[in-house]
């Protein structure tokens, strides 16, 4: 009965859907308030007939309703509690249905937020989400219904792919879909100032806190992804460039180029085309994600099971979404007036040149993921788009964004000297150098090459910020001003300094583990000790252990440096009991600044196991950084300015289109 | 250029991934078979991964059922398979053969020793010379290979419990009875 009702109000949401987009959308074109007025409640409604099928699906995973065919092949009496809720975004069908609710609830969160907003922009917003909400329950209802029977009703379910059962994967796809949804609300706002001719800085300055949220959420669940790949998967790397990685990484590029040529839009009224097209290329790589992963066009692990037919729907309302939407750009575009001018010494070149290396970074990802799509149409002969070309091409750009970024952020807007740059900056400058020459010391880099170079950037990236917040503090009374700035409107300046500090942190851990991990492939008997990087790791012998639905075969290590015990280990190899692959459980001592990890391989007999020893040295700043970025963007998105959005943006800063506005 | 023409170009860009994509859609390399199912297997020569000084060739495929597997260890999707490999390499009925792809042979010896070698041989192509002739273009794939050593079936992607159930399992049993 729960599993119909939550049927039911799936096809209730999606009537919802059609009314929101239809009615605020032309009330907003023939004037009439009624139907404007009409936004705010259909978007709360469309959330809370989601939130109901949602809460059903929950429900069914939470009894073992083994008659719901998703929660036969998803989970299993045997799972834990905690799992059993994760698995139900753990498969194609939940997922799209958690996807669809976060889409409203978006939309319930403009509708309640953005209180200043005036009525047509807003009609437009709500409008344009309903639209996509209509697109995906279309998609969800006729192709994908989590709520399909199953008869005759298994005694058990299938269980939840073991890979899955992990508290680090169970919170990576939500905050993942937040994220990409999230962009949904940019894109919106965009398609509604398109559809309104009005292309103006209130427009930049209403979707910049909206965009920060999801950029904040798309951090966050990449680099929960990318850690739980590095102790999950028991191989040590914590990227892989696999499609579906790849998939989520292309909106976060764009994401990034958009946030900042949103904040030159808002400032000075330039950029205006450029920053929509950005608005729309986010959700619509969102989009293409999604399609990649559940049309079977690309293999990967993380791959749905797919179905041609599901691909082809996906496909075609890419195409309206997509299609549609540039049209209305190429419409639209044209009569927008180009905005502030500015010298080639200012903070928007200095944007600009950040946006195209990030576009230059989205299409070098989006080529290397589709390459085998690419040359199989062209018949074209080899392409290597494996894990060493995207490295490369990562190497080729990310020192030049690196120097960009220190530069960038000293510039002013509009007009800088360079006499005013090489004093604020000469000093981080000539410290980053240092940090270059003492790091080529071969005792210190170990002759690699890359050692110098990327430290040497993590440290211009933090030097020139520091010189960056004295000169703001210089200007007014000091370091007690900080409190008084963080209370203030300086919120973002010190979110953009937080943020950037991550990237600093995060280029120190990519180099620091690339060049100096050390990993051993051993045979051990119990009672053997073996050496890595001055760590003795002794090995005394694995044991049965049972799990809540698996057996495991344990490890137990204890790990010395010189005489002192260091920690112990317990690495596991668990086969769970609903069948399918072992899986390896690395057992890991993090610490700030190295990781010691074992993982087991095989058991090769006579209590002898093939094992791997890893020491990945910084290898938490990669994270560190990501979480940096996140705290960097929360701290934008609070700043108080965006509070009183309407006030200020009732004052243009930049010009509207002409007639047809 | 003028600016209308100009707005224009993304809606272009945008065309031309659309046929891409419903390239990729219709030539789902998971339906349609290769050029290849139908004919022999090409002529190749390489070295055996484990072993340099031994070969793999053509010839190793004639006379027994097998499966040849393309795979490398950058490649994500092959570690998930390689434990359905594990599985498979104790059914005494075919051999599998492995096609090291695109890799460092210390990287592939490396994958082996740490969580088993379910192949009886593995030929060595670091730079794609023979994977070029039997049309890889990605790993993991899977080429079923009857006695004859004409190809009989491509599989693209990961072999997991379900395509062995359903696909490869009843094609074998059928090349086991020919």
């Amino acid at each position: 009965m729960i599993p119909e009702l939550g049927h039911f109000a799936l096809i209730l949401a999606l009537t919802i859907a059609i009314v929101q987009a239809a009615f605020p959308l032309a009330g907003s074109l023939v004037g009439n308030r009624q139907w404007m007025a009409m936004a705010r409640p259909l978007a709360y409604g469309q959330f809370t007939f989601l939130l109901i099928a949602f809460a059903c699906l929950v429900q069914a995973f939470l009894t073992d309703d083994f008659s719901v065919l998703y929660v036969a092949q998803h989970s299993n009496s045997l799972l834990p509690e905690i799992y059993k809720v994760s698995a139900v975004w753990g498969g194609h069908e939940g997922s799209l249905l958690l996807w669809v609710l976060f889409m409203a609830a978006w939309g319930g969160l403009v509708a309640l937020l953005s209180k200043d907003l005036p009525a047509t922009v807003m009609a437009r917003v709500i409008s344009v989400q309903g639209m996509i909400a209509i697109g995906f329950l279309l998609f969800t209802l006729l192709t994908s219904s989590p709520f399909e029977r199953l008869f005759p009703v298994p005694a058990d379910g299938r269980d939840l792919n073991p890979l899955l059962q992990d508290p680090g994967l169970a919170i990576h796809p939500p905050m993942l879909y937040m994220g990409y949804v999230g962009f949904s609300v940019a894109f919106s706002f965009a398609i509604a100032a398109l559809i309104g001719g009005r292309l103006d800085a209130a427009w930049a300055r209403w979707s910049r806190p909206w965009t920060t949220a999801a950029w904040v959420f798309l951090t966050i669940g990449i680099a929960l992804g990318s850690w739980w790949a590095y102790y999950e998967l028991g191989w040590g790397g914590w990227w892989f460039w696999d499609p579906v990685e790849n998939a989520s990484l292309l909106p976060w590029l764009v994401g990034t180029a958009l946030m900042h040529s949103l904040a030159v839009t808002e400032k000075r009224g330039a950029f205006k085309s450029w920053t929509v097209l950005l608005a729309i290329f986010a959700f619509s790589l969102s989009l293409l994600g999604t399609f990649l992963v559940r049309s079977g066009v690309l293999t990967s692990v993380h791959a749905f099971a797919t179905d041609p037919e599901r691909g082809l729907f996906i496909l075609i309302f890419l195409c309206i979404v997509i299609g549609g939407s540039l049209a209305l750009y190429a419409w639209r575009a044209p009569e927008v007036s180009e905005g502030g001018r500015f010298d080639l010494l200012s903070r928007e070149s200095a944007l600009l040149g950040n946006n195209l290396l990030f576009v230059a970074f989205t299409v070098l990802v989006l080529f290397g993921t589709l390459a085998p799509l690419i040359y199989e149409a062209f018949d074209w002969g080899k392409i290597s788009v494996g894990f060493p070309w995207f490295n490369k091409m990562f190497l080729a750009l990310a020192p030049f964004l690196a120097l960009l970024v220190g530069f960038g952020a000293a510039t002013r807007w509009k007009h800088d000297e360079p006499m005013r740059l090489v004093k604020l900056l000469w000093v981080a400058f000539a410290l980053s150098i240092a940090v270059l020459a003492i790091t080529s010391l071969p005792t210190f880099s170990g002759g690699h090459l890359w050692v110098p170079i990327g430290l040497a950037l993590s440290a211009w990236l933090l030097f020139s910020h520091i010189a960056i917040v004295r000169e703001r503090l210089k200007n007014k009374q000091g370091w007690r001003t900080v409190v008084a700035d963080m209370r203030g409107s300086g919120r973002s300046f010190y979110g953009m300094v937080v943020a950037h500090v991550g990237v600093a942190v995060f280029a120190v851990g990519v180099t620091m583990v690339s060049n100096f991990e050390g990993e051993k492939d051993v045979r051990m008997s119990p009672g053997d000790s073996h050496e890595l990087a001055g760590y003795r790791f002794e090995f005394l012998g694995a044991q049965k252990a049972p799990g809540p639905n698996y057996q495991a075969d344990r490890g137990h290590f204890i790990v010395y440096k010189g005489d002192r015990k260091v920690t112990e280990l317990f690495p596991e190899k668990r086969a769970y009991l609903a069948g399918g692959m072992p899986m390896t459980e690395a057992a890991i001592d993090a610490g700030l600044f190295r990781d010691i990890y074992v993982s087991l391989g095989e058991a090769v007999g006579g209590g002898d196991w093939a094992l791997r020893l890893y020491y990945k040295p910084y290898v938490r700043w990669i994270w560190l950084g990501s979480i940096f970025m996140a705290l960097g963007g929360i701290l934008a998105l609070t700043d108080p300015r965006y509070r009183t959005a309407r006030v200020r943006a009732s004052a243009p800063a930049g010009s509207a289109v002409g007639a047809r506005a | 250029m003028s600016r209308s023409i100009r707005a224009l170009i993304p809606l272009f860009l945008f065309a031309g991934l659309v046929a891409l994509l419903v390239f990729g859609l219709g030539n789902d390399p998971r339906k349609v078979p290769s050029p290849l199912v139908g004919k022999p297997v090409p002529d190749f020569s390489l070295p055996e991964l484990t072993d340099p000084s031994r070969s793999v060739s053509d010839e190793d495929l004639k006379g027994k059922i097998s499966l040849v597997n393309v795979w490398a260890s950058w490649c994500n999707s092959c570690r998930a398979e390689h434990q359905a490999l594990m599985a498979l390499s104790e059914i005494p009925d075919f051999q599998i053969v492995g096609l090291n792809w695109k890799d460092e042979s210390r990287d592939a010896l490396t994958v082996l020793r740490m969580t088993g070698n379910p192949y009886d041989m593995n030929g060595y192509d670091p730079d794609n010379t023979v994977g070029i002739h039997w049309g890889v273009y990605g790993a993991p794939e899977t080429f079923v290979v009857d006695r004859k050593g004409i190809i009989r079936y491509k599989h693209i992607g990961p072999i997991d419990k379900q395509v062995w159930e359903e696909t490869l399992e009843p094609l074998v049993a059928q090349l086991k009875a020919e």
